[in-house]
């Protein structure tokens, strides 16, 4: 039995603990309603943008499109995109994303795919590297991007599209989080290169009318579809934040309840050593005193 | 009275309107042009300039947009800006402090600067809001 001088530390130090990770939580909570307004205000724009390419798209021939919505007619060589968080503390978070990010180059590896990997945050790089780190072609540090994601995406947008262009992939797909609500983050695949609209865009109906375009439709579409890589790119890391912060508030309250519970299980313990202590004591007087 | 169009401005930060209007002026690349509801389908590129939105015969809101696409549907017009600002809730003090503060930035930063470019397309597009006020 542990004596009651090291319960006493032991005691103290989880309560410390316990404030940290109670601060933390306060921390998260407070960024994570930031993050989700931010995450929210950015949706009507995404959803939107979504909707005109969807109709723009529906109304041309695909294979005539610019090479961003036709591709390069191959899909030998992908690009995956991993986009996680810059620390760590929220749970499973960033092991969530890795882990499909694993599943999905494993598989596509299996059917004779080349793989090149772009990292987004650092915690997925570092889960990545032991196995992976060959495919590596950037990285993408957050870390100074505080509130405001929107150059970042604005700078990866383009080297996409440069590195498209220089024919280094037929295939991007980006790996975030989705933010489905404060509990549940699920990791999940999105196409980004060529681009696909999304299955629950609503298509107008356009009554038989026909679009009329200024200036051409393919000119309009160039300008269209880098923006809308950027929109899709920019909206996962938004959700990917505020699921950063949803994870690490869930993970803090977690470990502040479990440090409740073994502050009270170690007062217990501390309680009846005590107890046991003094009746050791009282023994060894009264038998004292008897022996008299 | 006529039908209502149904009109929305949003930009990647957040939606600046959303509701029915009668008529809506917007500055497409190829020349200004007008909505009013029932349009036939019709897409633009839009440049920067001031999209005004007119109930009835008036004037009620002005938006100064920054490029962007506008989309007219039979279910309406929606106006995606890269960059918006409804021209009502300006300062324009604010304003010229802020066109002052870029140029003070630009002086600094020297002619070989790699944010000139983008530091001299920032003071325009202030300055144009600022001629629009």
């Amino acid at each position: 039995m542990a004596s009651l001088k090291e319960l006493k530390n032991r005691i103290g130090s989880v309560k410390s603990t316990q404030k940290i990770t109670k601060a933390k939580q306060m921390v998260a909570a407070a960024k994570l309603r930031r993050a989700q307004e931010a995450a929210e205000a950015a949706k009507p724009y995404a959803k939107r943008m979504a909707n005109v390419v969807a109709n723009l798209t529906s109304a041309m021939d695909g294979s005539l499109g610019p090479r961003l919505l036709a591709g390069t007619g191959d899909d030998q060589v992908h690009l995956l995109i991993v986009v996680t968080a810059e620390r760590g503390l929220c749970g499973g978070f960033n092991a969530n994303c890795a882990k499909l990010a694993r599943q999905t180059i494993t598989a596509l590896q299996n059917d004779g795919k080349t793989i090149k990997v772009l990292t987004v945050g650092k915690k997925g790089r570092e889960a990545l590297k032991s196995d992976f780190s060959d495919l590596f072609i950037d990285h993408v540090d957050l870390s100074e991007a505080k509130d405001d994601f929107a150059p970042f995406a604005i700078g990866l947008g383009k080297d996409l599209a440069a590195r498209f262009d220089a024919g280094e992939f037929d295939i991007a797909t980006i790996i975030f989080s989705e933010f489905q609500n404060v509990l549940v983050q699920s990791p999940k695949t999105a196409q980004l290169i060529p681009a696909v609209s999304p299955d629950d865009a609503d298509l107008v109906d356009l009554r038989g009318a026909i679009y009329a375009y200024e200036p051409s439709e393919t000119e309009i579409l160039e300008v269209l579809l880098p923006r809308y890589l950027t929109t899709q790119i920019l909206s996962a890391m938004l959700e990917n934040i505020a699921g950063e912060q949803a994870a690490s508030m869930t993970a803090m309250d977690n470990a502040t309840r479990n440090a409740g519970d073994l502050i009270n299980k170690l007062t217990l313990q501390y309680n009846r050593a005590r107890q046991a202590q003094i009746t050791k004591e009282l023994i060894e007087i009264i038998s004292g005193a008897e022996a008299l | 009275m006529a039908d209502k169009l149904n009109f929305s401005l949003v930009s990647p930060a957040r939606e600046l309107f959303s509701g029915e209007v009668d008529h809506v002026v917007a500055p497409g690349s190829d020349g200004e042009f007008g909505v009013l509801a029932n349009h036939a389908p019709f897409m633009s590129t839009l440049k920067n300039g001031v999209v005004r939105v007119l109930d009835g015969e008036t004037v009620s809101m002005r938006l100064f947009v920054r490029g962007g696409f506008a989309d007219v549907t039979p279910n309406g017009l929606t106006i995606l800006a890269e960059e918006a600002v409804d021209l009502a809730t300006i300062d324009a003090d604010a304003l010229e402090k802020d066109i002052d503060d870029l140029r003070h930035k630009l002086m600094a930063e020297g002619a070989d600067s790699p944010h000139h470019l983008a530091l001299e397309e920032q003071i325009s597009y202030l300055k144009s809001v600022q001629a629009e006020l």
